[in-house]
């Protein structure tokens, strides 16, 4: 990574508001679900602290909820590796517009790309968050695991004692969020054709195979937009230095 | 349940997300002023969301109740998102009413 040949970008102390008023609904939104991976995790006959131990080191929402099933059923490592590998392919591309550029320090960097996850992405793909500080973007990130942690935590602690089927159907928090970022990013930039080509891949994605739906679909998904774009050349503003 | 093969599967988990998360910095950063990329970089946040709200409901079966409290509960959210706007309100009210859909009839 070679940072020094780019320009520090000013301290702007007005976006601090706007920061936190895009992530805090977004981690609310993280809350429930992380109830619901918290009650998934006693469900599944772990300890409740091992609700806590997934959502803060390993801290990849969706991945977590196949993890618990593999750690209960003993697969081999092998096979952990390349299901993490398939499911969280898609983090490649946030590299793309992340402004990790304006992260300063080695700890921070650290922090900001091991807290990568979906959600964060979202909320830092406008136009605004390239101009967050630092103290923004770390500060939006340790909310998000907070809030996920903290749901995790409480979930599995709820979960050893309340009967687990007053928390069916909470899973259902992750489908809201995705719902709700989907609607944000189109409103962000309304563009119905590439919202086609994502659910014709999704299709295709899950008629080739359920079980490996998620890279198939962004393998096709990206090719497509690689296509169009060589096609199409549109103007875009510059990215962030 | 062996705690160590379980804090295993947490290393090798996180490790790899990681890796997933960090190294492509190094690697597509540069190219953040290649025209393509500054293309995909714009187009991509919507795919992406769009094909992971359809993953988290490919492993339901397609019954009846399902259709029903899945779909409700996908109407009612995208709905108020696109009304009122207020991400939480529009996951927590989602999420509450595919629940007691759940519980009424699932």
């Amino acid at each position: 990574m070679d940072e020094s040949t780019r320009e520090p970008v000013a301290a702007d102390p007005a976006p601090t508001e706007s920061a936190f008023s895009v992530a805090v609904p977004v981690g609310l939104g993280l809350f429930p679900l992380g109830l619901a991976f918290g009650a998934l995790v006693v469900h599944a006959g772990l300890s409740w602290w091992w609700a806590t131990v997934f959502s803060t080191i390993v801290y990849a929402g969706s991945l977590e909820f196949l993890l618990v099933g593999m750690a209960v059923s003993g697969v081999p490592l092998a096979q952990v590796a390349v299901s993490t590998l398939l499911v969280n392919s898609r983090h490649v591309f946030y590299s793309l517009s992340f402004p990790l550029h304006n992260v300063d320090s080695k700890v921070g960097k650290a922090y900001a790309t091991f807290a990568l996850t979906d959600e964060a992405y979202a909320v830092t793909t406008s136009p605004e968050a390239q101009r967050w500080t630092s103290r923004q973007i770390i500060g939006v990130q340790v909310f998000f695991q907070v809030c996920w942690v903290g749901g995790a935590t409480l979930g599995a602690l709820a979960g050893a004692v309340l009967p687990l089927d007053k928390l069916d159907g909470l899973d259902f928090a992750l489908t809201a969020l995705f719902v709700v970022l989907a609607i944000e990013a189109y409103r962000d930039r309304p563009d119905r054709v590439t919202a086609a080509v994502a659910v014709v891949c999704a299709g295709v994605a899950l008629a080739i195979s359920r079980e490996h739906m998620l890279p198939i679909a962004f393998a096709g998904f990206t090719a497509v937009q690689v296509w169009r774009a060589r096609r199409h050349p549109i103007e875009v503003p510059a990215a962030a230095p | 349940m062996n705690p160590v093969a379980i804090a295993a599967v947490v290393a090798v988990a996180a490790g790899i997300t990681w890796g997933l998360r960090a190294l492509p910095f190094a690697a597509l950063a540069p190219l953040r002023q290649n025209a393509l990329l500054a293309q995909l970089r714009i187009t991509m946040p919507l795919g992406i969301m769009v094909i992971l709200t359809i993953y988290t409901v490919s492993g339901i079966d397609a019954t009846g109740e399902n259709v029903i409290t899945y779909g409700v509960g996908i109407l009612v959210t995208a709905v108020l998102q696109l009304w009122k706007r207020h991400v939480s309100i529009s996951i927590l009210v989602g999420t509450a009413v595919h629940m007691a859909l759940v519980a009424w009839i699932g």
